[in-house]
Formats: C-alpha cells, sequence, structure tokens
C-alpha cells in the first residue's frame, strides 16, 4: 500500500462529472480530498489516494484519459 | 538569538515546532516561518544592524537560525547601483540595480542556501541536497564544503560543461538524471522520502526560503533606510519575489522603515511563463507549463509559490512582464552597454521586462524603483555569443589596425595633436 499526494485540475467541460467519486469505485483507491478550490468554469483539488502502487497508477491513468490534468503536490523541485 | 517561532501553515493556519518539515499534514499547504516580532523589534536597531558584519548575516536576528553557528561564506550586502545612464534611456529618474551577481558562487542563492545549512546544521544533518540545473546546485556544493557536510547534487544529463564544474569543483556527490524535469523532481521526491538528508527546497524549504528577504532588508538600508516605491524581481517559484516583500514589510513592522506600499512587479520569459500568464488571465489558477526558454534558472513550470507571488501582485498594485528569449539577450546586453554589469539570463528577463512595464505605464517615472539581478552572466556565456561583437582581426601592423577600424566605423579616431 502506498500514499500519494496529487492535484487534480478541471476544465469547464468536466466540473459536473463526478470524476472523484468513479476513481474511488473503479479501482480500490481511498481518496482523501484535503484542500479545493472549485467553481463553476474551473476547479482543482488537492487529494491523498491510498491504495495499491499498481492500482494508484491504473487509477490515476483514467483520471488523466477523462482529460483531468494531473500534478504532483509537491510542485517542482528542479530550480536554477 | 533567533525570534523563530514555529511554523505556520500559509493556508489553514496550523501551527508546528520549528522541526525538518515542509507541508501541514492537514490540508498539506505549505508551512512558513513565523516570528515573535514583539521581542525582535525590543532587539534590532538600525545602530544594531549597521554594526554587524558586512554580509547577510548582519540581518542574523530576523533569520531562523542561531547567528553564533551560521554558515557564511560571505554572502550578501551586494551593490545597489544608481542606474543612471540606463534610467535615462528607459525614462525612470530613479531606478537602481541591486547586483546580487556579486555573491560568493555569483547567483541570489546563496542567501537561501546559507540559511538552509546554517538550519540544516542545527538540526544534526550531516547530508545536504537539492535538485538543480545550476545556480542553486553550484551554492549547496559550496556550502556543504564549508560546513563539512555530505552534499548530493542532482541535474539533468543534458547540462551544460560550465555549469557542471561550477558545482564539481566542491567535490559534491554529482548525480547526472537522465530525463527530463518531470522525471527529476519525481526522482528527487522519492529520495528526500527516502533518505535522512537536508533537502534545501523540500525539507528545509520554510528556512531556506527566508534568506531571500535579506534581499529586501539590504535596499531598503542602502537606499538610507527607505522602502522603494517598486521592486522589479525575475519570476521562477515566485519565492523570491514574496520574500523580498516580507523582508519590506518586516522592516516597516519593526519601525525601521516608514511603510511606503511598495509596489511588486515580477518578469518572466515567454517560454516559462506560468506565474505571469495566470496574471494576465486574471486568475489565482496557475496552470503548469513545461520550460522552453534560454532562462534556465527561471525555469519552472509548477511554481511552488506562484499562488503567493499573484496574491502579493494584486496587493501592490503590481504587474507581470513577459520577454521572449530574443529580448532577454537584449536585456543582457543593454545592462552590460548601460551600466557595466554583465547578467545571466534571468537579468536578461528583469532588463527587457522592465521596459516593458515602463512602456506599459506601469512604471511611473518618478518612483524609486528597484531592479533585481540575481546571478552573474560568466554562468551563461552561451545564450550571448551568437549576439555579441567579435573582435577585429588584424595583423600586428598600424595600418591593418586602422583599416579595420576604418571598415567598420566609417571613420578613423582622432590622432594624438590633431
Amino acid at each position: 500500500m502506498e500514499k500519494r499526494r496529487v492535484k487534480f485540475t478541471f476544465v469547464e467541460s468536466l466540473i459536473k462529472e463526478p470524476i472523484i467519486w468513479k476513481l474511488g469505485r473503479q479501482f480500490e483507491i481511498v481518496t482523501n480530498i484535503r484542500r479545493a478550490d472549485v467553481q463553476a468554469d474551473r476547479g482543482w483539488v488537492i487529494l491523498e489516494l491510498e491504495g495499491e502502487r499498481d492500482e494508484v497508477d491504473h487509477g490515476l491513468e483514467w483520471v488523466e484519459q477523462q482529460g483531468v490534468r494531473i500534478d504532483p503536490v509537491y510542485e517542482d523541485i528542479v530550480e536554477g | 538569538m533567533s525570534f523563530a517561532k514555529n511554523l505556520k501553515c500559509r493556508e489553514c493556519g496550523r501551527v508546528y515546532p520549528l522541526d525538518p518539515i515542509h507541508v501541514c499534514e492537514f490540508c498539506f499547504g505549505p508551512l512558513e516561518v513565523f516570528y515573535d516580532y514583539k521581542a525582535m523589534g525590543r532587539a534590532v536597531t538600525r545602530d544594531h544592524i549597521e554594526r554587524g558584519p558586512p554580509t547577510m548575516w548582519r540581518y542574523a536576528e530576523l533569520l531562523p537560525c542561531n547567528p553564533e553557528t551560521a554558515v557564511d561564506i560571505g554572502t550578501g550586502l551586494t551593490p545597489l547601483v544608481r542606474a543612471r545612464n540606463l534610467g535615462r534611456l528607459l525614462g525612470l529618474d530613479r531606478l537602481y540595480i541591486k547586483n546580487d551577481c556579486q555573491n560568493p558562487t555569483w547567483s541570489f542563492k546563496d542567501r537561501v542556501v546559507s540559511v538552509a545549512t546554517s538550519v540544516a546544521r542545527e538540526f544534526e544533518f550531516d547530508t545536504l541536497a537539492c535538485a538543480s540545473t545550476g545556480n542553486l546546485a553550484n551554492s549547496v556544493a559550496a556550502h556543504a564544503a564549508r560546513a563539512g557536510m555530505k552534499a548530493r547534487v542532482f541535474i539533468p544529463a543534458d547540462l551544460e560543461q560550465g555549469k557542471i564544474i561550477g558545482s564539481a569543483i566542491y567535490s559534491p556527490t554529482l548525480v547526472a538524471v537522465d530525463g527530463g524535469y518531470d522525471e527529476v523532481n519525481r526522482l528527487c521526491s522519492e529520495v528526500s522520502d527516502k533518505y535522512p538528508w537536508a533537502f534545501v527546497n523540500i525539507n528545509m524549504r520554510p528556512y531556506y526560503a527566508e534568506g531571500s528577504k535579506t534581499l529586501g532588508y539590504e535596499v531598503c538600508e542602502q537606499l538610507g533606510w527607505r522602502a522603494p516605491d517598486h521592486c522589479i524581481v525575475p519570476l521562477a517559484s515566485g519565492s523570491l519575489y514574496t520574500k523580498i516583500y516580507k523582508g519590506i514589510k518586516e522592516l516597516a513592522w519593526l519601525g525601521l522603515v516608514d511603510w511606503q506600499a511598495t509596489r511588486m512587479s515580477g518578469a518572466q520569459a515567454e517560454g516559462c511563463s506560468p506565474i505571469a500568464e495566470a496574471w494576465n488571465r486574471r486568475s489565482f489558477l496557475i496552470k503548469p507549463q513545461k520550460p522552453n526558454t534560454i532562462a534556465k534558472s527561471l525555469a519552472i513550470g509548477n511554481p511552488a509559490d506562484g499562488y503567493y507571488a499573484l496574491k502579493t501582485m494584486a496587493d501592490t498594485n503590481g504587474a507581470a512582464a513577459t520577454v521572449t528569449d530574443d529580448e532577454v539577450v537584449e536585456g543582457i546586453q543593454l545592462l552590460a552597454e548601460t551600466e557595466g554589469i554583465f547578467a545571466e539570463t534571468a537579468g536578461g528577463v528583469v532588463i527587457s521586462g522592465l521596459r516593458r512595464l515602463v512602456d506599459d505605464g506601469y512604471v511611473r517615472a518618478d518612483e524609486v524603483v528597484v531592479a533585481f539581478i540575481t546571478g552573474a552572466g560568466l554562468k551563461t556565456q552561451e545564450a550571448v555569443l551568437p549576439a555579441i561583437q567579435p573582435p577585429l582581426a588584424i595583423r600586428a601592423t598600424l595600418d591593418a589596425f586602422e583599416e579595420a577600424l576604418e571598415e567598420r566605423d566609417g571613420v578613423l579616431p582622432a590622432a594624438r595633436g590633431a
């Protein structure tokens, strides 16, 4: 089991889609929302995912296929 | 002594002890050092600072570490130059250049790494680490050498030779990682989870970032204890920009300068401008970008402090400018030709960005303007190579010399006694 912190960014066309609910239903992943800013035309959600490594990878692949942008929560570590 | 009291989450306000941590366990928001400003205000005076060492450590009481054990390689108190020639050209009456090229490893990163290294030693880490494309790597390697610590420096495999030498000379463990920025970021995140090292911009980040405040302190002191009206700062992670402002605010809180409502503006290269792009959309939502610019020291596609930089920009009536790579080179040349300062590409971004902000009416002619030049040009020579005039190649005769001069200028200079 591993925990991964990620940030989902949604465009307007995806705002109404229950993507995080589907992620938890379709994959063996516990989703735990920590911080979010969702408005009518855009939104982001920072959440922790817990599950087997492969399952988390597959789940994130599916989320990406839906058109959601996924970024790691740590932001960029490489600096100039 | 240090007046640092605790760490505080910038999002939910939850308070943590001064430990080597950087993220709030509850909301994953970033942590920031919080001070006992009342006690600090009783201890810190202008006179006390002026009697301090001629380095950034004259502001030790305003930093989150013990001054007695600070790791100082002579960083800070770099020149603040009145830029009359460049000012005249841009139509600015009181333009100053803060020349941070003159730090020990030739960039402002020495300020942040000096603090991070000092704190890392207090936490009894024996290894200092970072991931960098140049300036940060040089500084971490140098400070680890001085502190007697081991250094682990991760760099992209395709880094230029000159930048590798600038780190390698201090004998760190240099790890050239095959892959793009995303891969290096991911690897370093895993490494920092696994090994008990002081990663300067991960678990040391709350302390590390505080080093940038010293740029704000110095500028105020060098202006005769006066805050500038307008700062022009290069934007990468957004940390430098927000911390310069924090430094100016702190001096005002402590009564060391009058509140000047300093405006904070920033500049980015078009090839990596997530903060400026959000600003131009009038949004606080950063859209991460894949960097593609010669200004590699600013090439942070997913900036950790981007949101806070946008907030500062909005709060201070600032603005953001973007410039093309050609304009980056023009900016470097303009600063060199007018003020005799050879900046790296980030400096070119700042000077061309300043020019754009002036043209667009964001910078007023009567403001006290400070442009922050954060790294020296010898580090990024390849960027200006195609643009510089080649030397006049001649045979060793007076005739050949004069022929070449006449060919280039159309006339000969006045001779002695003419």
